[in-house]
């Protein structure tokens, strides 16, 4: 059952993200330049999503486990370290680079779409040296 | 800034938004599992038992979504006018990124703020960012 709820979400998101104009990286760069031309419209897509998530986490915080009986991971970190904002700012340059972020990377590739096959495959890159770089650390 | 009124597609970006919100509440509600897209593909480097199949089964939702949708409509037109050596660049920041910072837009922007999460909302406040400046500098400095 996990697995095919995992699949429906999965599915469900990517529709989403292709509904939304999320998987146009025109159309976020569009959003992203707001000193040009400025195209709003992906705020609608965080405010949409927002809404729902915020009744469904409300309501997931309040429950001990899943309606399917599994125990609620939800992530217990609390500081604000240097990982956190370092990493992110590093996103955000990738992402305003190309307009890209994971999700609408994999629908791209879905899609046979070359271009995200190829950042798939960068991104991928970028996944393996943060996990070599870690285990070197440990 | 100006508006680009005639792109501005507002109801598609919220019928969207509600859907991926909905992936995200199915995710939780049924899972226990925060439907952050960097975190679950960055997990399968580094394998834990029992986490393949789940984390496997929601990725290939992803890349079969665009199959789905075009069994009913013709799928929306896409643009990519960055060139292949920039997208080798952004896609390597986008993967080191996410991963030191524990997220992208689908588990900070999306699921973290709908937590009313500190950490998501500095992480989302920092790659928003940077989104706004790169662009700015690529579209109206360096060009």
């Amino acid at each position: 059952m996990t697995n095919f709820f995992a699949l429906l979400s999965g599915l469900t998101f990517g529709l989403g993200l292709i509904v939304s104009g999320m998987t146009n990286p025109a159309k976020v760069l569009g959003f992203l330049d707001i000193a040009g031309e400025w195209d709003p419209s992906l705020i609608l897509v965080m405010g949409g999503a927002i809404v729902i998530g915020l009744i469904a986490f409300a309501l997931a915080k309040k429950r001990g486990s899943s309606f399917l009986g599994l125990p609620m991971q939800l992530p217990t970190a609390r500081q604000l370290d240097r990982r956190l904002i370092l990493g992110s700012l590093t996103f955000g340059v990738g992402w305003g680079l190309a307009g890209i972020c994971p999700g609408p990377a994999l629908v791209l590739l879905g899609e046979g779409v070359q271009q995200g096959a190829l950042f798939v495959g960068a991104m991928l890159a970028g996944m393996g040296i943060f996990e070599w770089l870690e285990r070197r650390k440990a | 800034m100006t508006i680009d009124w005639i792109h501005l597609t507002p109801y598609s970006a919220l019928a969207g938004g509600v859907l991926i919100g909905l992936a995200a509440a199915i995710f939780v509600l049924l899972n226990g599992r925060i439907a952050g897209i960097s975190g679950i593909i960055g997990g399968l480097l580094r394998p834990k038992q029992g986490d393949l199949a789940w984390r496997s089964a929601f990725l290939i939702g992803l890349l079969a979504a665009p199959w789905l949708y075009q069994t009913v409509a013709p799928l929306p037109e896409i643009r990519i006018d960055t060139g292949s050596g920039m997208l080798v660049i952004a896609g390597l920041l986008v993967g080191i990124g996410t991963r030191y910072g524990s997220g992208c837009t689908s588990g900070h922007g999306v699921c973290g703020i709908s937590r009313l999460s500190p950490r998501s909302l500095v992480a989302t406040a920092a790659f928003m960012l940077t989104g706004f400046v790169t662009v700015f500098i690529v579209r109206h400095l360096l060009a």
